[in-house]
């Protein structure tokens, strides 16, 4: 059984809907005890990052998250899900040091940075794009080159990786890039974590292709 | 690399696809979830919903056949036609749209696409401008299915939706809707050129070349058609593959 978490940050009704259709029992939770039972949890969310954490502070959810994936549960963050496993956000936040910006669950190294629209750019991003992965054994190396559904104006900023790179959390972990006015990390798999920037789930049929596969690992 | 997006519109009546010209005429088409996927499997990014139901018990009709579509059909699709209210935002999201269009709603109510903005995103709001070009050669917009002329030039209304929290402009050209002649490249760039979200052009596909010429004369960043597509003149895989030999970039799946 699969558990989406439902922490008020936009509608999962399409995540439930696409685990559905492949067969994959998936329920919403909102209850961070409940957490344990499930071997799959799904971190979806659209909106703002401040109130994500917020609201997962909220419920005690954000322990339950990193509980869960630390016992090795199968985890999919989502768009915000894939987000809020960073540092921190300058969603909303006008200085300039990561350090006092709004911390995520730091489970990843790297800062969530917004697309400068200055240059002509169209923010937010909306629609298909590629991606181009730095791995060769996870699930994301399987859809090199293909075609996602993005609806995003920030991205996980991961250029300064080498410089932490006796970091813990950098290890083993593999990044997809997608060029959107620069290139940016599109998606990650690290041990049991694998978590997208896109909308697998609204990727049409590579996306459900990724989501079956996520599944079974 | 980012993509040029190509988009069906179904004209839905009373929970069935229809077939009309200029909403006369029309024939059934078929079961909107099975035309959905059809349309993705030959590669369409999103999809359209026109609703032109024009009877009383419309909302309930519609509800249940987006409810179908997003539990079978896996690309973001849009839901548009007599959107008036929050509520009726509220229920088709929740029913599984992706985005919600609003046209004349918006002109008589602003506030409304900044109060969706605000519950469901930008993400979610799409405005629907129609525009007709004038004697002097300006472009105004017109509402209520294009009956009434409003006081906004096409370019400052796009802006103003903007501001107002729109995500993305649908913008259809009265004046080449369904002639079937190509897009209307001066107002299409000029709208796109006006604004910071994506611009989706719509109304007078009838080539390849149409499409070309709007993606990239026209700077749009999406192209809807109906007619076309519905009635097998053009097919979205073959479009796709001639629009990438002229060295656009869309998604070959």
């Amino acid at each position: 059984m699969i558990a989406i978490i439902d922490y008020e940050m936009g509608n999962i009704g399409s995540v439930l809907k696409a685990f559905s259709y492949i067969n994959c029992p998936a329920e919403e939770v909102t209850d961070p005890d409940k957490l344990k039972k499930y071997d799959n949890i799904v971190l979806p969310g659209v909106g703002a990052f401040p109130k994500a954490m917020d609201n997962l502070k909220k419920r005690n959810m954000d322990q339950a998250v990193k509980e869960e994936i630390k016992k090795g549960k199968n985890f999919l963050g989502i768009c915000l899900g894939y987000q809020l496993l960073f540092e921190s956000s300058e969603e909303d936040f006008s200085g300039t040091d990561d350090k006092t910006a709004v911390k995520g669950l730091c489970l990843l190294s790297g800062h969530v940075r917004k697309f400068n629209s200055e240059s002509g750019l169209k923010v937010p991003q909306i629609g298909w794009n590629s991606i181009d992965s730095t791995d060769n054994t996870g699930i994301l190396h399987q859809f090199n080159g293909r075609y996602f559904y993005f609806v995003h104006s920030y991205y996980a900023d991961v250029t300064n990786l080498n410089s932490t790179k006796n970091d813990v959390k950098s290890l083993n972990t593999y990044f997809s890039f997608t060029e959107y006015g620069k290139r940016f990390a599109s998606a990650v798999e690290k041990d049991n974590i694998m978590a997208c920037q896109f909308h697998p789930e609204k990727s049409g049929d590579d996306g459900i292709e990724l989501l079956r596969k996520w599944v079974k690992t | 690399m980012y993509t040029k997006r190509i988009i069906p519109c179904l004209d839905i009546n009373k929970g069935r696809v229809v077939k009309g010209i200029n909403f006369l005429d029309l024939v059934d088409a078929g079961d909107p979830v099975e035309t959905a996927k059809a349309y993705n499997a030959t590669g369409a990014d999103e999809l359209v919903f026109l609703d032109i139901t024009a009877s009383y018990e419309k909302r309930d009709i519609m509800l249940s056949t987006v409810e179908k579509v997003a539990s079978e059909v896996f690309i973001p699709f849009t839901v548009g036609g007599g959107i008036r209210t929050i509520d009726d935002f509220t229920a088709l999201l929740r029913a599984g749209a992706d985005k919600v269009s609003v046209n004349t709603a918006a002109i008589l109510n602003p506030s409304l696409i900044t109060k969706a903005s605000e519950m469901f995103g930008a993400q979610c709001v799409v405005a629907a401008i129609d525009a007709k070009k004038e004697k002097d050669g300006s472009y105004m917009v017109y509402i209520n299915g294009g009956r009434d002329k409003t006081s906004w030039h096409a370019a400052d209304w796009a802006r103003k939706c903007e501001k107002l929290g729109a995500g993305e402009i649908l913008l259809t050209s009265m004046d080449t809707d369904g002639t079937k002649k190509g897009f209307e490249l001066t107002l299409t760039k000029m709208v796109s050129e006006s604004v910071n979200i994506p611009v989706i052009a719509s109304g007078g596909a009838g080539r390849i070349e149409d499409f070309y010429d709007v993606l990239t004369k026209g700077h749009a960043d999406a192209a809807l058609a109906a007619s076309l597509f519905h009635f097998h003149e053009l097919d979205i895989t073959e479009l796709k593959k001639a629009l990438r030999d002229k060295g656009i970039s869309v998604r070959i799946h």
